[in-house]
């Protein structure tokens, strides 16, 4: 089997709106998971046991069960009980509800690594909760978190190929697409092997910048 | 509220420095006076005395306060009051609960058995129906408005600069305004020699340095009790004599009722109307300096002073 040029040529237009599909899931997912695992984080330190152990078993859940159900559960189960989403938006809150539980479990140990002096300071200066985590214990927490995260935002973002179990028009979807059409994969496939390479590499030279503005602790 | 029974030795009444500083009565009701209006020397020019915490101070009681962690009782039915004004320095081998003291009057650790009173307050305690219940939030925070704490790692806040490390409190918790805030901390940091590292983080100042800052965030503040946490213990030889002085000018110029914990005796000494002897959380000897560290009734006052200074 000979590596086809013209071939490629001809299919990388539509691997490439494959792609901006890929990227806009990622980073509107990320989105959710940065939000959304902080809110688990801070709701499991309420003050309700009960409560608390509620929060950490819907994560644990979450966490523990693979992407594709979940996929599946939102975009055909869902529209059964009157939910009906579009399959792009779908994918997203499935990809951001998915790594919440994992940011949040970031943003727990971030949250753990503040120095018990600095609460102590807190308390001794009298600031109200809200201002205790704003201004003084978040700002410390995602500082330290901010690389782990980073890997977070690479690692969704090759995990976003599974979204074509859901008819997300992304790049696997779509390299699959034009292989169907002229029974030749060889291109396409290796060419979205090399497109996730480019935009992986190019991510994680933000997330080692970002990393290094802010590691000076 | 059932007033302290004045046999007792109400924390106001406690005899303990008359307040001579302060001759001129409107200045004790005035909180802010400005330092000339106090009949205060000025030493350094007129910005550090008119950063300093002014008015009156309450005194502080301990009433058979008991401390526990787990089985270990670290404070047991400890009794001794403070006088309003009264600059006490606690001593004693580590363990013996010293440190838990400050702790306790900064809500850091929770009381277990016993009254600790602010004034003519009870810290830990509040009055709901005649009756004496544990304190609420509110309660804790309105109370620790009058305390400030110096703590032996700083603890300055590393997200911030030096100016927001002393304003945040003010400008969050004292409602002051910003401008207000800013020129109080200006006020400070001149006092602690540090009014051009207003911008600087703390990562980027030595030990002394920070603590100084800390010490300038304490009294932004505005607190009437002090408590200084071995505040040189973590710092550099070279360095601890910088804030020893800062800490004795402080009490000079103030009538800030005032804690100490220490390991440092010469400081004790000039520091202190009272040294107060621990050991396995109780008081087991107590006086002006010059008898603690001159003349020792007790043996394991004795024992400790030549343990420590041998060092």
């Amino acid at each position: 089997m000979d590596w086809d040029w013209q071939y490629s040529g001809d299919i990388l237009p539509d691997l490439l709106d494959g792609l901006r599909y890929t990227v806009i899931a990622t980073l509107a997912g990320y989105v959710i998971a940065l939000v959304l695992g902080l809110v688990w984080t801070l709701l499991r330190r309420s003050p309700s046991r009960v409560f608390n152990q509620a929060i950490r078993w819907i994560t644990e859940f979450i966490r523990s069960t693979p992407l594709i159900p979940q996929l599946y559960f939102v975009f055909f189960v869902l529209p059964a009980w009157g939910i009906t989403i579009g399959s792009l938006t779908a994918g997203i809150i499935t990809l951001g509800v998915h790594y919440s539980t994992y940011t949040a479990e970031v943003y727990r140990a971030g949250i753990a690594d503040v120095p018990k002096g600095q609460w102590e300071a807190c308390t001794a200066l009298n600031l109200p909760r809200s201002r205790v985590w704003l201004d003084v214990v978040l700002p410390q927490a995602i500082r330290r978190v901010i690389p782990t995260l980073g890997n977070y935002l690479i690692a969704m973002f090759k995990d976003s190929p599974m979204l074509l179990a859901i008819n997300v028009a992304e790049l696997l979807f779509s390299a699959y697409q034009v292989g169907a059409k002229s029974l030749q994969f060889l291109e396409p496939i290796t060419m979205v092997g090399l497109l996730f390479v480019v935009v992986s590499v190019i991510s994680s030279i933000l997330v080692r910048r970002l990393e290094r503005r802010y590691a000076t602790n | 509220m059932p007033p302290i029974d004045p046999a007792a030795g109400s924390p106001g009444g406690v005899g303990g420095r008359p307040p001579s500083e302060n001759t001129d009565p409107a200045a004790e009701d005035a909180p802010k006076a400005p330092a000339d209006a106090a009949g205060v020397s000025t030493e350094k020019g007129g910005a550090p005395e008119a950063a300093l915490p002014r008015g009156e101070a309450p005194g502080i009681r301990f009433e058979k306060v008991v401390k526990r962690f787990g089985h270990n009782v670290v404070l047991r039915e400890l009794d001794f009051s403070v006088a309003p004004g009264e600059r006490v320095t606690l001593i004693g081998p580590s363990g013996s609960g010293k440190t838990t003291i400050l702790r306790l009057l900064m809500t850091l650790e929770k009381l277990d058995d016993g009254l600790i009173w602010i004034g003519d307050e009870t810290l830990w305690h509040m009055e709901r129906g005649g009756k004496r219940v544990p304190a609420g939030q509110k309660h804790l925070h309105e109370m620790r408005k009058q305390v400030g704490m110096v703590f032996q790692q700083f603890n300055l806040f590393p997200n911030m600069n030096v100016l927001r490390n002393l304003t945040e409190g003010p400008v969050r918790v004292l409602g002051l305004s910003r401008d207000e805030a800013v020129e109080r901390a200006r006020g400070l940091l001149d006092m602690v020699g540090l009014a051009d590292k207003e911008n600087a983080h703390p990562t980027q100042l030595s030990g002394g340095q920070q603590q100084r800052v800390a010490i300038a965030r304490a009294l932004a503040m505005q607190p009437r009790v002090l408590l200084l946490d071995e505040v040189t213990s973590a710092l550099d030889p070279e360095l601890v004599v910088g804030v020893q002085d800062l800490l004795r000018d402080i009490a000079r110029q103030s009538d800030i009722t005032l804690l100490c914990v220490t390991h440092e005796m010469t400081f004790a000494k000039d520091i202190s109307d009272r040294v107060l002897m621990f050991d396995q959380g109780q008081i087991v000897e107590e006086g002006p300096p010059e008898q603690i560290f001159g003349e020792p009734s007790e043996q394991r006052t004795r024992d400790f002073l030549q343990a420590v200074l041998a060092t």
